[in-house]
């Protein structure tokens, strides 16, 4: 480890990180807003639900490298534009939520709806006040899965270009210098961490009356 | 990119898109074996046991969050040295392969196995199977549904990082996306990129086949296939009305 090269660069590796904390979470919260629907279209709809969830299957095999790729034929951007990584990841994470959002509205009881529908609750209502909140638990576990796996599949579009912690690795390689390698892995550790953990207190925020492990 | 694919120069040699595809599935299969090798004995005895799965599902954690071409850059810098000629850059990348192909195999084991009916394994039990036994002739075809998805993610994940290993000059269709971006050549970048996807989606369906083959009719009757089947059945009955 090399700590005055890190004070050197710390400015450009700070300036990298954000690049990643956008790249990374930027796709979660757009595939979750596409997800809600769809996931919702799943769960009311079996024939909906083996066409998208398939789809969604098929769409997740495709390797990350190949998808960035990809992204300039389908989009006609430049091949270093980031909104390449951003549209291939939220296709990931969507890919990921549309099955979990299905899952968690599957997995509310048939007690509750019929409580909430006797209570006087519309379709509507009945869905964001009682349904969407039971299935936050099952909703946040997905996120967890595609947030943290983001932050690894981010990394690899230093391949093509993009800003971001993975330029770390290949200026590493260029070199055959292991600092700015041990920095980038050690970074995208703590912000796997950290979005996992915002994550999991968001998810008991919003759901106050589960009980809380001691 | 049709125009490159015809091109019969493609086709052939040591750049050649036979001999890419063949390093590809040569790597993806010795990290797969590996991989198997360690993973499936240790997800039979925490699934057997119940010990130690706090420490396979945070195993699997921290690993879905570990960036896999620092890591095998990292490796390439410390052990390449150590190694002859392409050994350098092929000893570091099958290790991170397997390092990523061991905890989905390891957890669809130990899953499969700790969520087999208990009534089964009781009966078994009181038949008088010996747990070795019991472990290959109950146990392990209850769970053969479970070992096969991790298995398959294991596969997927292990094709896609082998294409990002192409950067530490691994062969294998990486080699087509890496190369083309240094040429500034977006064609052959494209082409690669459809290879590499193609490619995962055959493995993908195979293995699901395989799956569906391999899997006791007696554990998917109820499941997979009779739902499968309804389908068919609905479907038909939809387009004769």
């Amino acid at each position: 480890m090399r700590f005055d090269w890190l004070l050197r660069e710390s400015g450009n590796i700070v300036n990298l990180f954000w690049w990643h904390v956008g790249l990374s979470a930027i796709p979660v919260i757009a595939a979750l807003l596409i997800s809600l629907p769809l996931g919702w279209l799943a769960h009311r709809s079996g024939l909906f639900k083996s066409v998208i969830l398939g789809a969604a299957g098929l769409l997740y095999t495709i390797p990350s490298l190949a998808l960035f790729v990809l992204m300039p034929l389908v989009l006609q951007t430049k091949i270093l534009d980031p909104l390449n990584v951003i549209v291939a990841l939220t296709v990931y994470s969507m890919a990921l939520l549309v099955r979990t959002v299905s899952d968690g509205l599957d997995a509310v009881p048939p007690d509750t709806l019929q409580a909430a529908t006797a209570i006087g609750y519309r379709a509507a209502g009945r869905f964001f006040l009682v349904e969407l909140p039971i299935a936050v638990p099952v909703i946040a576990a997905g996120l967890r899965v595609a947030l943290v796996s983001n932050v690894s599949v981010v990394s690899v579009a230093a391949l093509v270009g993009t800003p971001q912690l993975g330029l770390l690795f290949t200026q590493g390689l260029q070199l055959r210098f292991v600092t700015p390698l041990i920095a980038g892995i050690v970074l995208c550790l703590l912000l796997a961490i950290v979005l996992d953990g915002m994550v999991i207190l968001l998810s008991r925020w919003l759901t106050p009356w589960r009980p809380r492990k001691a | 990119m049709i125009d490159w694919f015809l091109n019969p120069t493609q086709w052939h040699g040591s750049g050649g898109i036979p001999t890419l595809l063949a390093q590809h599935l040569q790597y993806s299969f010795i990290a797969l074996l590996i991989a198997l090798i360690i993973a499936l004995p240790i997800g039979f005895y925490v699934g057997h046991t119940g010990k130690g799965t706090f420490l396979i599902a945070g195993a699997a954690n921290a690993t879905r969050a570990l960036p896999s071409l620092g890591l095998i850059v990292l490796l390439v810098i410390l052990v390449g040295p150590y190694f002859k000629s392409d050994l350098a850059f092929l000893v570091p990348s099958i290790a991170v392969l397997v390092l990523i192909a061991v905890p989905p195999i390891m957890m669809g084991a130990y899953s499969g196995i700790a969520s087999v009916d208990p009534a089964a394994v009781d009966a078994a039990r009181g038949m008088g199977y010996r747990p070795l036994a019991l472990l290959f002739s109950v146990e392990l075809p209850c769970a053969l549904p479970l070992i096969f998805s991790g298995f398959r993610s294991a596969a997927l994940q292990v094709i896609s990082t082998a294409t990002i290993a192409a950067y530490v000059s691994l062969g294998g269709l990486g080699r087509l996306i890496i190369d083309g971006r240094a040429q500034n050549d977006y064609m052959q970048m494209a082409a690669g990129a459809v290879l590499v996807g193609v490619l995962a989606l055959i493995v993908d369906l195979i293995f699901g086949l395989a799956s569906r083959i391999a899997v006791s009719p007696g554990l998917t009757r109820r499941t997979a296939r009779g739902a499968g089947i309804r389908h068919l059945l609905a479907q038909r009955k939809q387009r004769n009305s």
